[in-house]
Parts: structure tokens; sequence; C-alpha cells
């Protein structure tokens, strides 16, 4: 078994073997967290240091500008999330987290896509974007830029849709998420 | 009104600092002005690492907060291994820094370096000053972060130009850190269950670590220990929390530990592990690591919990609250003691079989080992042992008793070479009555020799002995024992004359090559006055054993 210290080759089998608990679905964390300089960093930093990987993140200000929410996504499947939450909460920054069940939590994320529609396409494009309640929010003879809000999925499928049509480029923000209910988040 | 930094000299009398490690440089002019009249003494060392570990050294041997100071940029850099040190062994350490004037930030001005940046993954919090209001306040979190909790290494960064500005200083009463708040209490029902877990064991091994030591636990781990006939071992980290020798001491688990307490390990039912963090010099393989056993665990920080070895019994806390605890309720279960008197036959039968042990030299040459056992009977004992990394580091573990905690200063989690002088001179400070030895070997020794300047002139009696081979020799041992004997790079040669390098700085040099008067010469090296070099030549070519090879199980130790 390799360790700098002997002399066996390692393979690269040995070097994908990883450990730890995963749950096998996507988590929505939620973080509270102080407006101090450097705290994004610090997350940033913590989850490179330790080899997890950021699907998606959005910052934003919240109700009280003392705080910041930082909402980002992760698979559970690369990661165990236990670990996760546990060295943010080391943090002294981070005031809370919430790892957001999926049916107990509202999620939107915002897209942005510039589709290429001339001709006969632009009216079938249009019909898309209307059963996705999109909005056309640009327009040019030759180019659309269409505006989608809704879930993850949604906005994947929205994306699938106008794909063959010609997607010149696609911004998104990435999740943000709060519980249902009466509760804080 | 008054300049920041002479805020700051206030805020470190109102924390009881009365002594620092540092070193200026122009961005903290205004901060070492201010030391002038400030009434705190500074120890000025001879490199910003020497002050990184010294305020270490003393924090370990003194139980409280270490403080460094050092300039932006290069000085800056040259504490980040100490940090990382600091961060790896939770020492409690406030480093201030200094940094360029806020409008030089970001333009590569001289001197100038990301220190925020750089040390953010190695320190437990830092601060960017951006006011020179927030410097009372920044101080104090600071000190209050470094000594609560799971104690670490807090920065502050303060632009210079900032240090300068006036405020109007008024005394800080409390922290402000919602997002901080460690749970020291630990739950009742889980207290409870461990009681009952350890009540029922059949085959139990106390596991305990320098989390004991931080939380000044060593007398309520004796008190649990010996309220029954139970088993106990401490990580390198751990060594002096439970006072050894003791017949219920099995010595030091992990790589080099003794072959009864990972032998026990292995066969243990119920493992209850106490400020230690299944390091992976403890484990060996993990997937076979004690396999039998179920694990209550007792620690602070919650991080460290199921991180490694999943926990059946978790408990969050302070080791003094919950050991405190854990011991009432064992003793008003009653446990019978006869249950442990098989497991006990057993270690027993280790104990007797495998004894740590070498083959002594039958003329004048010094086996390593015997040295160690020559200072413990030079010392008798009484004194704080500071050590460096390698082999000497190892046998020092081995064969040197430590009968009461915070007198075994070393670098555990990080294994700094040049840790040692630095912090056996800061343990000397934070600790004066009791004698300052440091065990070192002849290289990690000249990872930071120019400390002994420092010793000399701040009067800081260390006595240093020096292990010397000739070789960095556990990088030697691995290539002996598993690159085939090739060796790379290891061999130190002769150089320097360490006699005449300890008197060109001032203190006295000693070469001691025979083993029949070695204990006496060295107890006469450590009653001289003043900083001692003891060279002390040795085998040359010792393996330091038993072992647990890399990657293998507790059960297939070798030497």
């Amino acid at each position: 078994m390799g360790e700098p210290g002997t002399k066996e080759p390692l393979t690269l089998e040995e070097l994908e073997a990883t450990t730890g608990v995963r749950t096998g679905r996507k988590h929505i964390l939620s973080i509270l967290v102080e407006n101090k300089p450097g705290v994004l960093t610090r997350i940033a930093g913590l989850f490179a240091r330790r080899g997890f990987n950021i699907d998606t993140l959005a910052v934003g200000p919240t109700d009280d500008e003392a705080f910041s929410r930082i909402t980002l996504t992760l698979d559970g499947a690369m990661h165990p999330i236990d670990q996760v939450t546990k060295q943010l909460h080391k943090l002294v920054n981070v005031i809370k987290i919430r790892d957001l069940e999926p049916t107990e939590t509202v999620a939107r994320e915002l897209a942005l896509f510039k589709v290429t529609a001339d001709g006969p396409a632009r009216g079938e494009v249009m019909q898309v974007v209307e059963i996705f309640r999109g909005k056309i929010i640009d327009v040019t003879r030759r180019s659309l830029i269409i505006e989608v809000t809704g879930t993850w999925e949604k906005i994947e499928a929205f994306e699938r849709m106008v794909r063959p049509f010609g997607l010149v480029e696609m911004a998104r923000t990435g999740e943000i998420a709060i519980s249902r209910g009466r509760t804080e988040t | 009104m008054m300049r920041a930094v002479d805020a700051v000299m206030e805020c470190l009398k109102a924390e009881g600092v009365d002594v620092v490690f540092g070193y200026p440089g122009g961005a903290n002019l205004p901060t070492y002005d201010a030391f002038v009249d400030a009434g705190i003494r500074h120890v000025l060392v001879r490199h910003e690492a020497g002050g990184g570990h010294a305020a270490e050294g003393y924090a370990k041997a003194s139980g409280k907060v270490g403080v460094v100071f050092a300039t932006s940029g290069p000085g800056a850099t040259n504490i980040v291994t100490p940090l990382t040190d600091a961060m790896m062994d939770s020492v409690p350490l406030v480093a201030f820094t200094g940094q360029v004037r806020t409008d030089l930030l970001g333009t590569d001005g001289f001197q100038e370096a990301d220190t925020f940046g750089i040390t953010m993954p190695i320190v437990k919090h830092s601060f960017m000053i951006q006011h020179p209001v927030e410097i009372p306040r920044a101080v104090h979190e600071a000190f209050h972060l470094a000594r609560t909790g799971r104690p670490g290494p807090v920065l502050i960064d303060m632009p210079v130009d900032l240090t300068r500005a006036e405020i109007d200083y008024q005394p800080v009463g409390d922290v402000q850190l919602p997002g901080y708040q460690p749970t020291t209490e630990g739950n009742s029902k889980q207290i409870r269950l461990a009681a009952k877990a350890l009540a029922n064991a059949r085959r139990p091994v106390i596991y305990a670590g320098g989390g004991v030591i931080n939380s000044d636990a060593a007398e309520e781990l004796r008190e649990l220990v010996t309220s029954d006939r139970l088993p106990v071992t401490c990580t390198l980290m751990g060594l002096g929390a439970f006072p050894a020798p003791h017949e219920q001491w099995l010595g030091m688990l992990g790589m080099h530990g003794t072959r009864t307490a990972n032998y026990a390990m292995d066969e243990a039912d119920l493992i209850l592990a106490v400020g230690a963090r299944f390091d992976d010099r403890v484990t060996g393989k993990l997937s076979e690591f004690a396999p039998r056993a179920k694990f209550v665990h007792i620690d602070i920080d919650p991080a460290e919990i199921s991180k490694n070895v999943p926990a059946h019994i978790p408990i969050v806390g302070d080791a003094k609250n919950v050991l405190t605890r854990l011991t009432n309720e064992y003793r008003a279960l009653g446990p019978d003691p006869g249950r442990l008197a098989a497991w006990w036959e057993r270690i027993e039968g280790w104990r007797a079989q495998y004894p740590l042990g070498y083959a002594d030299s039958a003329d004048t040459e010094i086996k390593p080992q015997f040295l160690v056992e020559a200072l413990y009977e030079a010392t008798g004992g009484d004194c704080i042992l500071s050590s460096d990394v390698g082999q000497h580091q190892m046998w020092a573990a081995q064969y040197f008793h430590f009968a009461k905690p915070r007198r075994w200063v070393n670098s555990g989690g990080l294994g700094t070479m040049g840790f040692g002088l630095p912090a056996a001179m800061g343990a000397a400070v934070g600790n004066p009555e009791v004698p300052s030895v440091l065990l070192t070997g002849d290289g990690s020794f000249q990872m930071n020799t120019q400390e002994l300047a420092t010793c000399r002139e701040h009067d800081i009696p260390v006595k240093v002995v020096i292990m010397n081979n000739g070789y960095l020799g556990m990088v030697r041992q691995w290539q002996e024992l598993f690159w085939d004997r090739r060796y790379s790079n290891v061999d130190m040669g002769s150089w320097p004359d360490w006699v005449k390098l300890a008197e060109a700085y001032g203190a006295t040099g000693v070469r001691l090559t025979d083993k029949t008067t070695l204990r006496r010469d060295l107890r006469s090296a450590i009653e001289t006055p003043g900083p001692v070099v003891v060279d002390v030549r040795v085998t040359r070519e010792e393996n330091t054993y038993p072992m647990i090879p890399a990657g293998a199980a507790a059960r297939e130790m070798v030497g």
C-alpha cells in the first residue's frame, strides 16, 4: 500500500480509492456568514484544501446587513457531507449552516441564454420560451436573449430544448434557496 | 487618545501578557516604538521562525498564550512554519504581523506579501485590520480564540499607517464572535452511555492525546484510569498526561510505540479516545485498526469525531469537564474489576515478551537509546524536555518517562525540524523554575542554531544535547528498510564543530564520546550555568524500533 516511505509503485486505482460516507444526493448548503473580509476566500479555500468540489455558488446580502448568505450546491456522491459541514462550522465567521432537505426547500436559479434565432426557428424558440415561462429581454434580427428562472432541473431542461437552435452562450447564477414554512432557514 | 500600537500594548497587558518574542522591521516600526515604554518583556530572536517556535514552546510549557511579532513580507513568511506547526498541534498562539501601508496594499510594495491570504489555511482565525479602531477588539478576540475551544494560532495583520493612527482607546470587556461557540460541556446522556460501555468492556484501553494536556486534565485522566484497573496509552502529544512509569501505563502507541500498547489497541473491545485524533501515525492501516473495538471519542472539536474512525459514542466537550463526570458515572456503576483479569494477563504477557530494548554496546560506544536513558537519569526526569524531529524524538518518547504534563515539548503533527532550540528557549522563559533541556539531532539543530545567540544574549539557560550520528537518521532508516539501502543525501558529514560553534555563541561546548562516564558528564554539563551545547557522538547506524511499517497494521510491528 503506497506511502511515500515505501518503494512500491502506486497504481492509479489505489490513488482513486477514497474514504468517507457519501449520501449520493445533491446537497444545497445555506450558509449564513458575517460580512467580514476574506469570508468567501476562507470558504472557497476550505473546499479546495479538503478536495471538495463546489457545483454552484451564490452570494448575496440578507435582511440584516451584518450578514450575507452563501448558497452552494455540491454532490453528496463525491464528498462525505458531514465532514464538509463540520469543517465549515469551524470557520469563525460562519454563523449557521443548513443542509437543506430538497422536499422542504424552495430553490431557484436565474439563467440568461443567448440563442441564434432567425427565420422560422425564431417562432419555435419563442414557443419554448412560452412553455418555460421565460422572458425575452433582448432582440436583434439574428438573436434573442432569454431569461429563465426556476429550479436547477428546469434550467437544464430549457438548455436542452434551445441548444439545437444554436446556443451562443449561457450565464447562470447558481441556485439560491430558502426553507419552506414559517421558520428561518 | 493614544496611538493604536499603544492600545495594542494595553490590550496585551489586559490579557496578562508579560513576555513576547519577535523581530522588528519597517512595517512594524510603530509597534517597536511602543515596546520602549510598554513594560512588556520582548525577547529579540535571531529569525522570525525562531520567534514563532519560541512562542509555541512558551505556550506548551506554561499553558498561556504565546505571542510573536514579525514585520511584513519576509518577516511574515518566516512565521508560516510555526503557525502551521501550532495549527497541527493545537498550540495557543497570537501572531502580530506588520503590513505595508494601506495605499500600497496590492501594489507589490517593498516587503509586501499577502500575509492574510498566505496564512488563511494555517490559522484558527485571522484579522486583516482595515481601520485603526478595530485593533483593540481584534486583539482581545484573537486571545479568546487562541486559548478557548481547540486552541490554535490566530494572526493579526496590521498595515503600518493604521498602527500609527490615534484612537480613542476604551478597554474592551467582551468579545463578539457569534459564529464561535465551542461546546465545552459534554452531553450527559452520552457520558452515561460511555460509562456503561466502559463498565461492560472486558478489554478496554484508554487512548489519551494532547487534548488532555491542553485542557489541563491530567489529574482527571489519572482519576478515571485509577478508579479501576484501566489500561492507558498516550499519543506522542499526550506524553505526560498520565504519570509514567505506572503499572497501568502501556507506553506510547503508534508507529514507534510499544508493542504492548499497539497490541492492546488491536485486541481491545472498547477504546476510549480523549483529546486524540486517530492520526495516521497512530492507526497504521486504517481498515485494520482496532478491528474488534467500539469507540468512545471525547474531543472539543466536533470535526475530529468520526473523521478517521467512526465513533460509536461521540462526546463533544472539554476533556476536563467530560472526564470528571465520566469518572463519577463510572464509579457509580461499581464495575467489577475482576472482569479485567484476563485482559491484564494478556497485557502482562506482552509486557514480559516485548519490553522496549536495544542491544547495548560492549565497549565505550554510546547507543542513542542509552543516551536517552542516561539523560533521564542525569536529570532525574525533572526537566522540561524539548526535542526536534526524527529518530532522537522517537527514542526520547520511548525511553524518557514523563510524570507530569507540560514537561514534553515537541513538534508532532507537522514534524518540524528546527523546532527544538527555539521551543526549548520559549519553554525556559515560560517556566523558568524547571530546567529546560533540548534533545536534538545534528540535522535538526542546524535548522535554527542562530537562536543560541538569543539564549546567550537574554540569559536563557537552555541545555542542548545533540544526538550526533552524522546522518539524517530517520530518513536513512527508511532508505535502509524500505528502499534497499540506497542512501540518498542523508550523510551529514561531520561539520560544524559543535564545541567551537557553541563557544562562538558564548555558550559552553562539550563533546562526549564515552559511555562509561556519560551519565556523570551529562549531569555536570546540565549543571553548568548558562546555555550549554553537548555534542554526544552516538552509533551512526541504529534504527528506531519497534515500528509499524508504513501502511501496515499494528499487529505487523517489526523490530
